[in-house]
């Protein structure tokens, strides 16, 4: 039976098997994005209503892409920046969304927690986390995964070769729902994963956290790096006040173009965008041919269609694992 | 067909059990040299001609008939795999996965597409392929070749080339490997 639970609100749903599920079937949507019509009927019919509480342009125009070119319907819920009341509102447009019958639910929100709470309102909407609060944000480590897994071997070969990868994720680790799946991701596929940050801007504790270490000294972490996941400093959050200022930041933390001829050949560079050039990244590293940025956002439309064929796809008569 | 069936059901815990061996893989051998043959008379050569496995079943025999159409008419013969996965009209109504990746590394247009198969059931699996197929170029004619007929269509769909016509009952079970061809039943493990 498929691996794939009904709602997709945690990397950590999942497990190993279902990443796995996910990287493999992704492949095949890869293959579709390089025909001249990049679009297949697998759910015609279906329709998916994307509902962001939170600015957002690659991750909700690439939801959106994803959705259409498996020939759903999309419908995107513009929230605006206004009188949004948490609780029963968000209920209630949820409810209205779901009495219009749409299948799945894509949201992202400020707060950590919303998409679980909105997938025990739903009935038979599928819910996909699209990042919320300090949380999680699933599909951008899936993304990255399947990333990493293209730049070692592609396949269920460069699924095992993450097992013995060296992943330093360096920046604002504190504010980032997309380190938290980066974490889990990885480390599900039994990758080694070192942060790296000054500490203002580590969690207050990294207990339970599945990580083999944590450095200051990022010249060094880079050294022993098959892989350089770069985080941004996320003012909205309030990351500008954890550290003394921009350009001491850079000096101690940013990937220069010093730094990145230290790294060894092979070494790739990942940012989960957006990018602040200059800030945790040097403009001409993300020019460098080891830098897979993107690679990330192509793919995260072939993983986005994935994910959302696995969760609306499978079937809710026979053989279901709805439960 | 038959391979994807398979792969479903053994997920689901049942077991294919043979009750009778119906062809030998010298059988199916003798029927691809034959089938290569009357491929070769019916389009007078193999000029424009390419063959496409379904995966994952009819991957394999597509490969073996292209080394017999090479026997046949000393032509080298372009051969792709399509998955139809994303093509079916059972989405939603039972697990639908891809097997494999499709690999057309060609263009179709103007091309006469042999599509290869192992079992030919219901006919909805080719109503799939001829969907998919369009995306990789208009083929000017698109033929098909499978090794066992097995009968209840759904769907108007007729093979041009048949291996073995074989009369099954709906609830049985065709498995199609290196070892030949056998009838047998699905059996809840």
């Amino acid at each position: 039976m498929s691996p794939i639970p009904r709602h997709l609100l945690d990397v950590g749903d999942l497990g190993p098997d279902g990443v796995a599920e996910v990287l493999r079937v992704a492949d095949s949507f890869v293959e579709v994005g390089h025909r001249a019509n990049p679009k297949v009927p697998a759910l015609r019919g279906r329709s998916v209503a994307t509902l962001f509480f939170e600015d957002s342009t690659r991750t909700r125009v690439s939801f959106e892409t994803a959705a259409k070119r498996l020939s759903a319907d999309v419908l995107s819920f513009a929230t605006g920046s206004s009188s949004l009341n948490k609780g029963e509102s968000l209920r209630d447009t949820v409810e209205t969304i779901e009495a219009m019958g749409i299948d799945a639910i894509v949201i992202r929100h400020p707060s950590s927690g919303a998409p679980a709470q909105v997938a025990r309102w739903v009935q038979s909407c599928a819910v996909v986390n699209a990042g919320d609060g300090w949380h999680q944000h699933p599909t951008q480590a899936l993304l990255d995964l399947y990333t990493v897994r293209q730049a070692f071997g592609g396949g269920d070969e460069g699924t095992e070769r993450i097992s013995g990868l060296r992943v330093v994720i360096v920046g604002d680790v504190r504010h980032s729902r997309v380190a938290r799946s980066q974490v889990a991701a990885y480390a599900g596929l039994g990758a080694s994963v070192t942060l790296v940050a000054p500490p203002t801007l580590l969690p207050p504790s990294l207990e339970g956290w599945p990580i083999a270490g944590v450095s200051h000294d990022l010249d060094r972490a880079l050294r022993s790096a098959d892989v350089v996941s770069l985080l941004r400093l996320q003012a909205e959050r309030g990351s500008g006040q954890c550290v003394p200022s921009l350009r001491e930041y850079t000096a101690c933390f940013g990937l220069t173009a010093r730094r990145a001829a230290t790294m060894e050949p092979g070494t790739i560079i990942l940012h989960p965008g957006p990018m602040v050039r200059g800030v945790e990244i040097a403009s001409e590293v993300a020019e460098l041919p080891s830098a897979r940025i993107t690679d990330q956002v192509t793919n995260g439309v072939a993983v986005r269609m994935a994910v959302l064929f696995l969760v609306l796809g499978q079937g809710t008569t026979e053989g279901s694992d709805h439960g | 067909m038959a391979e994807r069936e398979r792969s479903h059901t053994r997920a689901r815990g049942s077991v294919f059990v043979p009750r009778a061996h119906v062809m030998t893989s010298a059988d199916v051998h003798r029927a691809i040299t034959r089938m290569a043959h009357e491929i070769a008379e019916r389009n007078r050569g193999l000029d424009r001609l390419v063959l496409v496995g379904l995966q994952t079943g009819g991957v394999p025999i597509a490969r073996q008939l292209a080394v017999a159409l090479e026997q046949v008419d000393a032509t080298p013969v372009p051969v792709g795999t399509l998955d139809v996965a994303f093509y079916r009209d059972d989405i939603g109504l039972r697990p639908v996965l891809p097997e494999a990746v499709t690999d057309i590394g060609f263009d179709l247009t103007g091309t006469t597409v042999v599509l290869v198969d192992d079992v030919l059931f219901t006919g909805r699996t080719i109503r799939a392929a001829l969907n998919a197929l369009g995306e990789y170029g208009r083929a000017q004619a698109v033929q098909l070749a499978v090794m066992v007929d097995r009968g209840h269509r759904e769907l108007p769909v007729r093979p041009d080339y048949v291996g073995k016509n074989l009369p099954t009952r709906r609830d049985e079970m065709v498995d199609v490997s290196e070892d030949g061809v056998a009838l047998g039943d699905l059996v809840p493990r």
